[in-house]
């Protein structure tokens, strides 16, 4: 069950033609989807797309009302090779993933399905996961299309353009025998809008039709000599082909005037951006009347030269606006002017910062510099001349603290980091490696465990130098996403193999957790289109490994570290597998809440636990938050003159995980921490003897107070 | 609400039509989301064309995330609207924390010509705040101060107490607050009927924002007087009373500046262990105090730190307070409970070897201290985490017991070790009052690294003795004193005492 439920939305799915949606940018995009016939959909999930898969399981039941079927692929290398449905078969499919990770992954099917060529539209969605918010590496998408000669689409931020982009993707892509990534970033998947709907379709020839009708031609086959041929193909028919439907169907736009000496050529995601700083330059009105002429390329790749030309013919200066780097665009722009002897000034990098997000600070500033070099008779006196005394507003950047992201409350991985803190106290420091997950944040203070991440199931394998062993055990850990993401072959298998010494954690939340809680092959929920249920442990058995260790309860920190210690330290040989099971307290909380809610309402018994801290017991030196990070764990300053720090205090969004009392303990940190579970509807003899207790206890208490002094608090 | 009267407001841009831009900086699961859902609806139901974004991922766990909302009216001609806040082109600007309004000034979200700023006052402590051994908690009257200067108007109050007291969240009152602001042309009835159409746990937020409306009214409330230090309540038999009178009488003729906390330092030290040990209190304190001089900060110092060391952590101390009655009524009342509701209390104790050797007579703790044998066998019959349910009566009495031990504590080693190292640290500090006045009050605090159990407290120990070695270094010296503080500050910052070795390197270097 994913985090975020789309079943109320997904209703709107079914509007048709002559009524309008409003929403986000991922719902947009699945419309679009049905509207304009798909045939399947896959994918695997990942910010900033992860919704529109959550959006597509919720929709399962229409998908198979249309014949379209849905696949949760494996992986993202998995989903494009899905595509190659459309090589053969004249069937629309599309699939989505993260950029640029998940197209990394999946680039060896991607390629292969860009030499085979593609009969039926197939589409790539890739969710750019490029400038603020992004959790990966910072790179562009854009050059495997530029590698494996696919088209790639980048349509204006806005729903009704979103949506167009879907429907000319699928045609770009059948007219040219081309497979065309759609490209949308962070914000337009969230963006929210409205757009006219139109009739959803079946697809003309659905996948089940089409097995009952199997095709195959070897000239499809990337073998030799075909392959030779595909690629002639590709720059002699697939590439004009493109060209000539670019050029028809007018899917790059352009805005304002056609004779000022000056331009902007932007790259559609860019567009508003570009409009804002021209707005504030009081250069465009609100509906994006331009003074600027505007070039605004929806197909980022290929890059039309002859329309490109014929915008810049008559300029002396075009801006060209590409968010990250490589410029590509820029440089083939740059060519097509030289080849063309043109004298126009192109500007882009430079005015424009070579790396990084662009911002609206970082638009206007360079919108403004192009214009003030190229033509400062356009920009109003107020900018070319600013004046305005600010106020110096006082600098904070010392003052306030990062906030990166950390585990959650009652995080059942925190235990688990805890323990491994604790082992390193014992054992000392050990080259560890991580995967990619919610554990990664455990590289992040206060636990500081592991220094480097390769790549998605590749945790383990990125200890692939150290599997011969040494005076310490390499550690690698991997969460349950990556292990079926690709971590079994790439990771464990490699282990097996090559009889490495080291030790793995897995760690195992029952969810592709970090993405949004999408269920993964060992989840522990029931689901009535996906096989769940099948153990790690199980898995990794399978595969030749002998010391495996299953931990059902994170929470067991002392457990945790004993069996961390047994794995670090036994003589066995070959690979030492751990499996560290509990539930994502994300995840759980939203099944148990609402479960324990009416429970209490029936009047059924049931415990409610919450940790405590006897600030008079604690000292104030927040070790127990150095092996924590909880946000309920927190600190409070006392309103006593003889006390100098804050101690330590846990809020009421405490969920009761336990690991507090049981780092507590394995630490021998303090005994500061009580735990108070308040039972609800408690039975008649258990409420008798707690009140009899009490009385007891109330009886001894009121005898020593009588005989000293007490002070009121 | 504080408004900015010094600065012109801005003339609206004519080229942008009246698109308000609002922004919203929330910790993640401060359900930004669902408030920049009722923003969109209240916009869009009200006649205006309304376009949100949002930035998630993994900023959810935890992080700082931005929303961002643009709006006009509805003209029929779609608008175009940017998907990002831009630096100095915010209008409104919703903080769901107070370090997040003062990342949306370092961001240049707030700016004085044209943003209201709301902001909730309350902290949610980043996590390289709350690690630090000592007090890292970054100072929000700083971000008060700078946000009165960077907003145009300024509207702020603990908007996330208001919430929990309303028995809702954060969201509904900052939504609350926005309406109050009037920032948004639309009247308070239309954001109740965003609420209304949202359709989940509708009353409670509705209480929640009509809380936060009020609050934000109110503005921020005027930083507390500090409270009249009221006369301390105390109850017991006519004879300790007396003998308390005659106490806080005699602590009452020190230094007129460490009267106060002589008093609470007394408070303290009875409350550890009898009026003859807050007798033994202030006979130290009157010592320091009779070789002390105007304006008497050694004395003040040796007040507050002399009753922390005399009032040491150990097992008894910590027993007696986990079975104080008063201690059961305010469990209680922090959980909640409710009348026909049954509460169950689970300690988590850890006792060591050390721990119980502590605990016995002396020279029979120091022999056993010194055998490793002994202490081995100490460890395999205590050394185990121990939960024990304090609401049960077999733990109940275990810990009542331990807790009435105190007359047997003045013979116990833990206290001769206690004693011995009070006199060696209070005898340091004194040697410097004639010679370095301002060096005998820093070496005075330098006590406050002792804390902690167990490792934690070894730790603090060695500090503290690498501290006192530092200073010992630098005494003499015009600037001893300016030393001795930092290395008492170098060796709060980390677990390890990192900083300080890298402070003692620098400190010999020049020597």
């Amino acid at each position: 069950m994913a985090e975020r439920s789309f079943k109320a939305e997904v209703e709107h799915l079914r509007k048709g033609a002559g009524d309008s949606f409003t929403g986000e940018g991922i719902l947009a995009l699945t419309k679009a989807l049905l509207e304009n016939g798909v045939g399947y959909v896959g994918g695997y999930q990942g910010a900033p797309i992860s919704h529109l898969m959550d959006v597509l399981a919720d929709a399962e039941e229409l998908l198979g009302e249309l014949g379209v079927r849905f696949e949760a692929n494996a992986n993202e290398a998995a989903a494009a090779a899905m595509l190659a449905a459309s090589v053969h078969y004249p069937i629309r499919g599309a699939v989505t993933f993260k950029g640029s990770v998940g197209v990394n992954v999946a680039s060896d099917a991607l390629a292969n399905l860009a030499s085979s060529g593609v009969t039926g539209g197939a589409l790539v969605i890739v969710g750019e996961d490029y400038g603020e918010g992004s959790s990966i590496m910072q790179e562009r998408s854009h050059a495997f299309a530029m590698k494996s000669q696919f088209w790639l689409l980048d349509p204006r931020p806005n729903l009704p353009s979103i949506v167009k982009a879907v429907g000319d993707g699928f045609e770009l892509s059948e007219a040219s025998n081309t497979p065309v990534m759609l490209m949308v970033r962070i914000r337009s998947c969230h963006v929210t809008g409205r757009f006219a709907t139109r009739d959803n379709r079946r697809p003309t020839l659905s996948v089940r039709d089409a097995l009952s009708n199997p095709r195959s031609d070897f000239a499809r086959v990337v073998l030799p000599p075909m392959s030779y041929l595909h690629e002639q193909d590709k720059v002699k028919n697939r590439w004009p082909a493109a060209e000539k439907f670019i050029l028809d169907r007018g899917l790059n736009e352009q805005f304002g005037p056609k004779g000022s000496k000056v331009g902007v050529i932007c790259q559609g995601g860019m567009y508003n951006g570009v409009v804002r700083a021209l707005q504030r330059l009081g250069l465009a009105d609100i509906h994006g009347e331009t003074a600027v002429p505007i070039y605004c390329l929806n197909v980022t790749y290929p890059l039309v030269s002859s329309e490109f030309l014929a915008f810049a013919e008559g300029k002396e200066a075009v801006l060209v606006v590409e968010e990250g780097q490589p410029e590509f665009i820029e440089q083939q722009l740059s060519t097509y002017l030289y080849r063309a002897g043109s004298s126009v000034k192109l500007h882009g990098k430079g005015v424009f910062p070579m790396a990084g997000e662009y911002t609206g600070a970082v638009m206007l500033n360079a919108v403004e510099a192009f214009l003030k070099a190229a033509a400062p008779d356009m920009l109003p006196a107020a900018v070319r001349a600013p004046n305005a005394d600010r106020p110096a507003i006082p600098d904070l950047t010392k003052t306030v603290p990062i906030r990166p992201p950390g585990f959650c409350t009652g995080c059942p991985e925190r235990p688990i980091f805890a323990a491994m803190k604790l082992v390193e106290k014992d054992l000392g420091k050990h080259q560890i490696s991580a995967d990619i997950g919610c554990h990664l944040f455990a590289s992040l203070p206060p636990f500081e465990i592991g220094g480097a991440t390769m790549g998605y199931g590749l945790g383990p394998a990125a200890n692939g130098a150290f599997d011969g062993g040494g005076e310490r055990r390499p550690i690698a850990v991997i969460g349950d996403g990556g292990f079926w993401h690709n971590g079994l072959s790439s990771s464990i298998t490699n282990m097996v193999f090559n009889k490495s010494d080291g030790v793995v954690m897995v760690v195992d939340n029952y969810y592709s957790a970090a993405t949004g809680g999408q269920d993964v092959m060992s989840s522990r929920a029931d689901n009535a289109t996906k096989a769940t249920k099948h153990p790690i442990a199980e898995a990794v058995k399978g595969v030749g490994v002998t010391w495996v260790r299953q931990i059902d309860r994170t929470y067991d920190v002392k457990k945790m570290r004993a069996v961390l210690t047994e794995a670090l330290t036994t003589k066995e040989p070959g690979p030492k597998i751990i499996v560290a099971s509990s539930e994502c307290m994300l995840n759980k909380q939203r099944r148990e809440k609402p479960l324990r809610a009416a429970a209490i309402k029936e009047g059924r018994r049931v415990e409610a636990p919450r940790f405590g801290i006897d600030e008079d017991v604690c000292t104030g030196d927040h070790a127990c938050i150095r092996l924590s990070g909880c946000p309920s764990l927190s600190l409070k300053r006392l309103d006593d003159p003889l006390r100098d720090d804050p101690v330590a205090s846990i809020d009421q969004s405490c969920v009761g995980c336990g690991n507090c009392g049981e780092v507590a303990d394995a630490a021998v940190l303090c005994p500061s921490f009580y735990r108070a579970d308040v039972v609800h509807n408690p039975t008649g003899v258990e409420a008798w003897w707690a009140g009899v207790r009490g009385r007891v206890i109330g009886w001894l208490q009121a005898r020593r107070a009588a005989k000293r002094l007490e002070f009121a608090a | 609400m504080t408004v900015h009267s010094a600065f012109e407001p801005q003339r609206p841009d004519p080229a942008m039509g009246g698109i308000i831009k609002l922004a919203c900086l929330a910790v993640g699961g401060q359900g930004g989301g669902v408030l920049t859902g009722w923003i969109e609806d209240l916009a869009r139901a009200n006649g205006y064309v309304c376009q949100a974004t949002s930035v998630a991922g993994v900023a959810q766990r935890t992080g700082a995330t931005v929303y961002y909302v643009e709006m006009c009216p509805d003209t029929g001609q779609q608008p175009i609207f940017s998907l990002m806040p831009a630096a100095g082109d915010v209008d409104i600007m919703i903080t769901a924390e107070m370090m997040e309004a003062g990342r949306a000034i370092i961001r240049g979200f707030v700016t004085p010509d044209r943003t209201v700023l709301i902001t909730s006052t309350h902290r949610a402590l980043a996590v390289s705040e709350k690690m630090v051994p000592g007090d890292g908690i970054a100072s929000s009257a700083e971000v008060m101060a700078a946000a009165e200067v960077a907003a145009k108007s300024f509207i702020a109050a603990d908007f996330d107490a208001v919430a929990i007291k309303a028995g809702s969240v954060i969201s509904a009152t900052l939504f609350g607050a926005l309406a109050a602001s009037g920032a948004l042309p639309f009247p308070r009835a239309a954001f109740e009927a965003a609420i209304r159409g949202g359709g989940k746990g509708v009353e409670p937020s509705l209480r929640a924002f009509a809380a936060g409306f009020d609050a934000a009214l109110a503005g921020a409330l005027p930083p507390q007087p500090a409270p009249e230090p009221k006369a301390m309540e105390v109850r017991g038999p006519d004879h300790l009373l007396r003998g308390w009178t005659d106490l806080v009488q005699r602590a009452a003729r020190l230094p007129a500046p460490a009267v106060e906390m002589a008093e609470r330092g007394l408070r303290k030290v009875v409350e550890f262990q009898d009026l003859a040990y807050g007798a033994e209190y202030l006979g130290r304190l009157e010592g320091v105090a009779t070789r002390d001089r105007d304006p008497f900060t050694v004395t003040l110092e040796a007040a507050k730190y002399i009753a922390n060391a005399m009032a040491y952590d150990d097992v008894i101390r910590v027993a007696d307070i986990k079975t104080r009655g008063t201690r059961m009524g305010r469990i209680k009342a922090e959980m909640g409970l409710k009348p026909g509701q049954v509460m169950q209390l689970t300690e988590f104790l850890h006792p060591r070897a050390e721990e119980i050797a502590g605990m016995l007579p002396r020279r029979w703790g120091e022999k056993i201290s010194a055998s490793p044998a002994w202490m081995a066998r100490l460890d395999r019959w205590f050394n185990h985490g121990r939960r024990m349910r304090t609401d049960g009566l077999r733990a109940y009495l275990m810990l009542y017991v331990l807790g009435g031990l105190k007359s047997r504590r003045r013979g116990t080693l833990r206290h001769a070790q206690e004693v011995a190292h009070l006199d060696r640290w209070l005898g340091d500090a004194m040697g410097h009052i004639d010679r370095d006045y301002a060096l005998c009050a820093e070496v005075i605090r330098c006590r406050r690294l002792v804390k902690g159990y167990s490792d934690t407290h070894v730790r603090g120990l060695s500090k503290f003795d690498r501290v006192m070695e530092g200073i010992a270094l630098v005494a003499g010296r015009d600037d001893a004193a300016d030393w001795a503080r930092r290395l008492r500050e170098t060796a709060l910052k980390d677990e390890e005492g990192k900083a300080l070795e890298g402070a003692l390197a620098t400190v010999r270097s020049f020597l």
